[in-house]
């Protein structure tokens, strides 16, 4: 089967054991987040794991790296609120 | 060629000591064994404290290096992320906030501004801090630079009053007449020069080696954990835990952490410290770096939350009586130091390359160097244990 995740009003499809970010970027997504000087876009870069430059909200849930979530039917994929729970409780 | 100086390390010390010889007129060679900043100044945190020092001959030189680079330097301050951010020590208890308090005194006395801080008012200075302190003390003197951005353009202004810098260039042996230094061999040829600097941080008790004069310095390791970026203004000050101040005039060879905080202009928030004598070895202790997180979960409770991206370390150069050292080597005319600063080099950095340059050029420095000469060590060995 096929899962159906959902990005800025976008259907995005991912096959079972496709991480989140592989399938936004399989959807032709490549950014997902800016940078906080200058606005900059930002995705998948390292891609394991190590550089946290793709950090996604899943399901409600920020700072998420979209490298290592598994794709997951039915996600709720968001913009990035830095600092997540941490700071916006 | 020859030049009037030669400094041996490509360091915050050796760039701010070049810096200010080049002004002065010398014609200054800077020769580094490695990349720019390529040893303890890129594994730090980039300080400029005063509040973790107790009064003495650190705090004077802390102070004076405050007025080079607050006066001096400002013209430059931009160029290296200088932040004025000053500095929050809280304590845990009623008794260490008695201790910050009785320090505090003694500071303020040399010229140290301190506003002590209560319970209440904590929240103020940091909305994130614990509920669970006792009080604490603001120090805004405290500020904070990008340390290789800070080696990268004083070398660069020192090329521009006639510098000249060589990496990948290792000091070998000196050129010697009689005990009198005369100048460097290199990996890359002699260089003769009317004095040498060694400014090669942990490594400077190698370097004086050559020249056959015993300079103390030997490494002590330290972690530093990153975390994932957080919003501008998060943690807005260096926030350190009392105990800090005790850790770091300690000579205890074991682990020891205490909890250092401070956000930076990328977002991402910096945990300290940890220190340890275990010789060079760069192995990543998870001990270390373990504890390092559970004590700033103490002062940060969101800290839990959020989470470390990785983690460096870096070899601080002390001396057994934890004093740099700075100055001419009677042993050895015609060679100085400006080595062995501890985790205090990048603040300390702008007075010491000063002073050196105001001694180089026969001027009176404007700091007593007395308590800082190389030679002050006992010939003793097992006295420096």
């Amino acid at each position: 089967m096929t899962y159906r995740m959902t990005f800025r009003g976008s259907v995005v499809p991912a096959q079972p054991g496709q991480s989140v970010g592989a399938a936004l970027v399989a959807a032709g997504i490549l950014d997902w987040r800016t940078t906080r000087q200058g606005g900059r876009p930002r995705g998948l870069f390292c891609g394991i794991g190590v550089c946290f430059d793709c950090l996604i909200t899943v399901d409600g849930m920020p700072d998420q790296r979209a490298c290592l979530v598994p794709a997951g039917d039915g996600m709720e994929l968001g913009d990035d609120e830095e600092g997540g729970r941490a700071v916006h409780a | 060629m020859s030049a009037d100086l030669v400094v041996v390390g490509a360091g915050v010390v050796g760039a701010a000591s070049a810096y200010f010889a080049s002004l002065a007129g010398l014609r200054v060679v800077v020769v580094e064994r490695g990349a720019l900043a390529g040893g303890t100044s890129s594994a730090g945190e980039g300080n400029l404290l005063v509040s973790d020092k107790e009064a003495g001959p650190e705090l004077d030189l802390a102070l004076y290096s405050q007025q080079v680079w607050r006066e001096d330097l400002a013209e430059h301050a931009g160029l290296w992320e200088f932040e004025a951010k000053g500095g929050l020590v809280v304590a845990g208890s009623e008794h260490g906030l008695a201790s910050l308090r009785a320090l505090s005194v003694h500071q303020r006395r040399c010229g140290v501004e301190v506003r002590d801080v209560a319970r209440a008012e904590l929240h103020d200075y940091e909305p994130h801090l614990s509920r669970e302190l006792a009080g604490g003390a603001f120090y805004p003197q405290d500020a904070q630079v990008q340390p290789m951005l800070v080696v990268a353009h004083l070398l660069r202004l020192a090329r521009e009053s006639g510098a000249e810098v060589r990496t990948h260039t290792e000091v070998v042996g000196f050129l010697r007449d009689g005990d009198r230094v005369k100048g460097v061999r290199t990996s890359g040829g002699d260089i003769p020069a009317g004095a040498v600097l060694n400014a090669a941080g942990t490594w400077a008790g190698g370097v004086a080696d050559l020249a056959g004069v015993r300079v103390p310095v030997l490494p002590r390791r330290g972690f530093i954990l990153v975390t994932q970026p957080m919003p501008a203004r998060t943690i807005r000050h260096k926030v350190y835990a009392a105990e800090y101040v005790g850790d770091v005039a300690s000579s205890d060879a074991a682990l020891q952490t205490s909890p250092v905080v401070e956000g930076t202009g990328s977002g991402t928030i910096l945990i300290g410290s940890s220190r340890e004598r275990v010789g060079f070895d760069r192995t990543v202790s998870v001990t270390a770096i373990s504890a390092l997180a559970a004590k700033a979960i103490t002062l940060f409770p969101m800290l839990r939350e959020v989470r470390a991206m990785r983690t460096y370390l870096g070899f601080r150069p002390y001396c057994p009586d934890h004093l740099p050292v700075i100055g001419p080597d009677p042993r050895a005319p015609g060679l100085w130091h400006a080595c062995g600063h501890e985790g205090a080099g990048i603040g300390l950095s702008a007075g010491t390359g000063k002073l050196i340059a105001q001694a180089l050029a026969g001027e009176k420095p404007g700091l007593d160097l007395v308590p800082f000469a190389p030679d002050r060590f006992p010939d003793d060995e097992e006295a420096l244990r």
